[in-house]
């Protein structure tokens, strides 16, 4: 038995150890956010005069010390990153069916400007999309955050709907059209409902990069009413700065909630969202 | 018999035509995208690259003027040179990692899918605001850090406020995201036949030779799909700059991000016709980067066919 034990740490081990201790270094920044989001400001900078106990006040403080809660804020993320999941499932699993099932004249050239497009930094149409959207009006609206999505501009979850589609046996759409279905009635009734691990991944991952969001919200959004998590955090960090950390922790650490809960409840659909991607 | 066929292929015809109506039907929302929001602003982008142009004004041509500004343009000449250097670290030093762990956890480590969801969880929080926000704190000089250093008897100020590390938290942070390709490797370390390991081993070969001639050949094409997902990718960070800054770019330029100064240019100054050559440069550069990498490639990337 014990030379069993010994065996197992010399041979593997270490291997545990190693990785276990790694593990902790790379989540430690984390749990100290934490830990400090429940502590006094004075025991944060560990003058010791805060007397060492937990406290809520930092969460309370910090809910609705812009005058604007993080309630709202909260809520605002919420509507547009439900809005751009249905924009990019509705977009994205049509063009992805076209490409993957259907023939026609510009197949070609159109699925190589939709790979083209994964590539392409976004920089390089922001200045105009801006110049539009703001003679339009649609700044301080959530438009030109979620309209893209209806536009299928993350082609990223087209390219990964296209390579789901095309695992599925194509005897499927010939059984649909002897049976008389069109295209329309074969996507929504056949190939649909067995997409939806890619429906999955995508909606998880639109969900997490909308919630992270910052630069687009930065560009549109001023009222702060209308503000977005990042740019209420962000607003937070400017004026509260390094002299109120405990209450800047806490709404960091209630901004962060939404994606653990989703890394907690999602995880297949992300590993294997990452694994598939690219690889096929 | 003739005209049978004759109807047949144009009814057929008629078919295709119809279909074909239909699969651009499907993709009217994506057409409508890539004119609207992607396409016409690129172009119109490239014109006002070539103006003199602020919002509420009529762009004035310049020809190549903001693109010779350029070249004597301190900022731009700052943020250039921080963003090669973060990507130029940070992107190998974070592939490494990720490749290193994914070998350690493909050896048949018990509790896999525990140790891949630790490691993956900051690349999912990893672009946000909030994390950002930490970083600034973690190296500020009452944060985490300099107190783990000060009880290992290493004196370390505040790095984000010292223009010569202040780019380096940021370069930390983005290997803290490992995890997102190390799950690409390890999906790549599966497919790795276990016969050819086995072979090599039963020839002779130790750990590190098996490693450097028979996995790292055989992942080579994900290797590579990785580097050029983050090189992208990493040229185009803005946030964590953006926050750890208070949107200066600060000390001393030492965080000026490319895409921040971008975006101090356009939407700060309102110079969008400068900030519009800014946004085709970095294009430009990515696109070339990418080129030679996919030439580079064809040396040492191997694909089993």
């Amino acid at each position: 038995m014990r030379t069993g034990i010994l065996e197992w740490i010399t041979r593997r081990g270490w291997r545990h150890l190693l990785l276990v201790a790694f593990g902790i270094i790379m989540i430690y920044p984390l749990i100290w956010m934490l830990t400090r989001s429940f502590m006094n400001n004075s025991d944060i900078f560990g003058d010791g005069a805060g007397g060492g106990g937990l406290t809520l006040d930092n969460y309370l403080h910090g809910w609705n010390s812009l005058g604007i809660s993080f309630g709202r804020f909260m809520l605002n993320s919420m509507l547009v990153a439900i809005a751009c999941i249905v924009g990019n499932l509705i977009s994205c699993t049509l063009a992805a069916y076209a490409f993957a099932r259907l023939r026609f004249g510009l197949r070609g050239p159109m699925f190589a400007t939709m790979l083209a497009t994964i590539m392409l930094p976004f920089h390089v149409t922001v200045v105009p999309q801006y110049v539009i959207f703001s003679r339009l009006g649609l700044t301080d609206t959530y438009v030109p955050l979620i309209l893209p999505k209806f536009l299928g501009v993350e082609s990223f979850f087209i390219f990964l709907m296209v390579q789901f589609m095309r695992t599925l046996p194509t005897t499927l759409d010939d059984a649909a059209a002897i049976d008389g279905c069109g295209p329309l009635r074969t996507f929504w009734s056949v190939i649909l409902p067995l997409c939806m691990p890619a429906i999955g991944v995508t909606a998880v991952f639109t969900f997490i990069w909308t919630w992270n969001d910052f630069f687009t919200p930065l560009l549109y959004l001023n009222r702060p009413d209308l503000y977005t998590v990042p740019l209420g955090l962000s607003t937070f960090s400017d004026s509260a700065g390094l002299s109120d950390y405990g209450a800047l922790f806490a709404m960091s650490v209630v901004t962060l909630i939404p994606v653990f809960a989703v890394f907690l409840f999602a995880q297949k659909a992300l590993t294997q969202g990452i694994a598939t991607t690219g690889l096929k | 018999m003739a005209l049978i066929n004759e109807v047949q292929q144009a009814a057929r015809g008629r078919a295709r035509g119809r279909r074909s109506r239909i699969a651009y039907l499907f993709l009217l929302p994506w057409i409508a995208g890539v004119l609207l929001i992607t396409l016409v602003p690129m172009v119109t982008s490239l014109y006002l690259s070539f103006t003199d142009y602020r919002l509420g004004t009529s762009p004035r041509f310049t020809g190549l003027e903001n693109y010779r500004r350029m070249f004597s343009d301190p900022d731009f000449l700052a943020a250039a040179g921080v963003t090669a250097k973060y990507v130029f670290i940070s992107v190998p030093l974070q592939l490494t990692f990720a490749l290193a762990i994914a070998v350690l956890l493909n050896q048949g480590v018990r509790g896999l899918a525990i140790y891949r969801s630790v490691y993956y969880l900051p690349s999912l929080l990893g672009g946000s605001v909030a994390v950002a926000v930490l970083w600034r704190q973690l190296f500020s000089s009452t944060g985490l850090v300099p107190e783990l250093a000060g009880k290992l008897g290493i004196q370390m100020g505040s790095w984000i406020s010292e223009p010569a590390h202040a780019l380096d938290t940021l370069i930390i942070l983005h290997v803290w995201t490992f995890g997102s390709p190390m799950i690409i490797f390890l999906a790549g370390l599966r497919q790795i036949p276990e016969e050819l390991v086995e072979a090599a081993k039963v020839d002779g070969a130790g750990a590190w030779r098996r490693f450097t001639s028979v996995i790292l050949p055989l992942l080579s094409p994900v290797v590579f799909f990785n580097l050029i997902l983050q090189l992208i990718g990493s040229f185009q960070a803005f946030t964590q700059a953006y926050i750890i800054s208070a949107g200066t770019g600060g000390p001393a330029n030492s965080t000026l991000f490319y895409t921040l100064y971008l975006f101090v240019t356009g939407f700060k100054n309102f110079e969008m016709g400068y900030a519009s050559a800014l946004a085709w440069i970095l294009f430009v550069v990515i696109g070339m980067l990418t080129a030679i990498n996919f030439v580079a490639a064809r040396y040492w990337v191997h694909y089993e066919d």
